[in-house]
């Protein structure tokens, strides 16, 4: 496997040329990815509202937002302007400290995850060897967040909708995790270049998908759940809590929840991509393309096309899931409490964990297939 | 003294006083509510201490476990049973408070005289980086796996027990529970919260 486009080395290594320090090279290179990623982020969550209002008006036969910006375009920048420049209310009898912490708990694990999202072979601000795990540890943070807002504004919903949204997101971490460890075993790493590399041999026939269809419903419904999509909503049910923990948020900082949403789901859909669809992939092999049009896989041209079409590639797997969610958010019902609970406990559950014991034996059985 | 080193010390001397701080102000605080927030807090520092001596899996277990599992049960637990109540004064708060303190401070002294007295062998043995994943796994599965396994079956005894606990409705009659007529409400303490028949 070549080593890709490292354009780390050669920022610092433009920059030493330029008469500076190693040192002080690496440090003007450590925020620039970094910044870059946020950027994405946020950039990606504008998208995916804009995706949300769009679709959702398709779903109820409406237009949806259509004067800012051609088709409307511009509406989630109106939507964040809009909560910029509100009133910043904190109740009266709320727990201001609390109250305030409590968003920024909610979004900061959100965005750190985003250190292991691959885009490419170099393309990710810090190769982790811990890599996956580290989004599994990262997301069992939001829970705290979630009660302490819920706590802090003290009002009955806030503090059942907290409660449900630790609940909800306690259950379905278990069997999330069942189902990367299931990918983790075959690819023999939690490094989650290592496990986008192990599916790129043969094109869209070796992508993680075909070994582990139950794995992929699992992680999919899961991180719907996390994600608080609708049909598991529950810890901001309309008819039942108004809205939930966030229900006495105004302005930024209901933004910042909203945000945290929208880049979580953003981030569960590329975390889907890099686990089963093949990441950064081609559906046809590189080396193969790369010998059709008669040109070495080292050539220069070949490596920017490949870096480009890898993070289209990414972008592209992550958006056609973020459809199918808000597809299934504007078509599905919610469900009941008592039926979320059960759907993790007692059905996940179970099934990630026989869908982890099959996939250990096939390993033993066939090595080649599923990774010795 | 480069930049790596400074910034691991800066990092190291923000961490250790976060703990230090956090820790007297979770045993100190009147309010529970702001000790558990804030043992999370510390349980999340002391993750990072793990992270600068180059353990990153147990770092991140640190998180995934106390302050994802233990930390939010906690919570849950505090936050399903708090009633505004006023707690009765208990009767001499002010001894116990000082023989607390002193028994901590003499605990506190014992492990100071630890610290300077052991020769530290300095600088300790080069860190494995990125390998520590597979070496946790070869010792817990080689010459770890005893004590591996008996703290799995201590899991499972207390999964068990929480179950069996959780369950009072085997003990409960039914007609106990939901019975508005002779004026009980779910919020009584015997009536379990969320039992089966109460989902039904």
């Amino acid at each position: 496997m070549t080593s890709g486009i490292d354009l780390e080395m050669s920022f610092t290594q433009g920059l030493q040329n330029l008469g500076l320090s190693h040192q002080l090279a690496h440090l003007l290179w450590i925020p620039l990815p970094m910044l870059l990623v946020l950027v994405a982020a946020v950039i990606g969550v504008l998208v995916t509202v804009w995706l949300e209002r769009k679709i959702s008006a398709a779903a109820q036969q409406r237009i949806g937002p259509e004067y800012a910006g051609a088709l409307g375009i511009l509406q989630p920048m109106a939507d964040g302007l809009k909560l910029l420049v509100k009133e910043d209310i904190i109740p009266a009898r709320a727990d201001s400290f609390l109250f305030t912490v409590g968003p920024i708990l909610v979004l900061v694990p959100v965005i750190l995850s985003w250190l292991i999202v691959p885009f490419g072979q170099n393309l990710l601000i810090s190769n982790v060897g811990i890599g996956i795990f580290l989004w599994i540890a990262l997301s069992s943070i939001q829970p705290i967040g979630l009660l302490m807002s819920g706590y802090s504004s003290n009002n009955k919903y806030s503090l059942l909708g907290g409660l449900r949204a630790a609940a909800q997101s306690i259950s379905y971490e278990i069997p999330l995790a069942l189902a990367v460890l299931a990918v983790v075993m075959m690819s023999n790493s939690l490094s989650t270049v290592d496990i986008v590399e192990q599916q790129n041999t043969a094109g869209f026939l070796s992508w993680n998908i075909w070994r582990q269809p139950v794995g992929f419903i699992i992680f999919w419904i899961c991180a719907l759940a996390e994600c608080e999509r609708l049909p598991f909503d529950l810890p901001e049910a309309e008819e039942e809590l108004v809205a939930g923990y966030q229900t006495e948020y105004a302005g930024m900082k209901f933004a910042l929840f909203y945000l945290a949403g929208y880049i979580n789901l953003v981030l569960s859909a590329l975390l889907v991509s890099v686990l089963y669809l093949g990441g950064w992939g081609f559906p046809i092999s590189i080396d193969w393309f790369s010998s059709l049009i008669g040109l070495s896989i080292e050539n220069p041209l070949v490596q920017i096309i490949a870096g480009s079409m890898g993070i289209v590639m990414t972008v592209l797997k992550a958006y056609l899931l973020v459809f199918l969610a808000i597809l299934l958010r504007w078509t599905t019902p919610r469900v009941r409490i008592d039926q979320l609970l059960d759907l993790g406990w007692k059905f996940l559950l179970p099934i990630s964990l026989v869908n982890l014991l099959v996939t250990a034996s096939l390993k033993l059985v066939f090595p080649m297939t599923f990774g010795g | 003294m480069n930049l790596a080193y400074s910034a691991e010390l800066i990092c190291f001397l923000i961490l250790s006083s976060i703990i230090v701080a956090g820790s007297l102000a979770v045993v100190l605080l009147e309010n529970i509510v702001y000790s558990a927030f804030l043992l999370g807090g510390v349980f999340m520092a002391v993750a990072g201490l793990y992270l600068l001596l180059n353990a990153s899996f147990v770092a991140a277990a640190q998180i995934l476990v106390y302050v994802g599992a233990v930390n939010v049960l906690i919570l849950f637990a505090i936050m399903l049973v708090n009633k505004k109540e006023k707690l009765k004064p208990i009767e001499g708060l002010k001894t116990r408070k000082i023989l607390s303190g002193a028994i901590c401070s003499g605990l506190l002294v014992l492990l100071l005289r630890v610290s300077i007295i052991t020769k530290w062998n300095i600088p300790g043995p080069a860190s494995i980086g990125e390998k520590a994943t597979e070496r946790i796994g070869e010792h817990l599965f080689t010459d770890y796996l005893l004590p591996f396994e008996l703290a799995s079956i201590l899991l499972l005894m207390a999964m068990i027990g929480a179950i069996v606990l959780a369950r009072r409705d085997i003990s409960n009659e039914p007609s106990k529970i939901n019975d508005f007529n002779n004026g009980k409400s779910l919020t009584e303490k015997e009536i379990p919260l969320l039992s089966e028949n109460t989902l039904k």
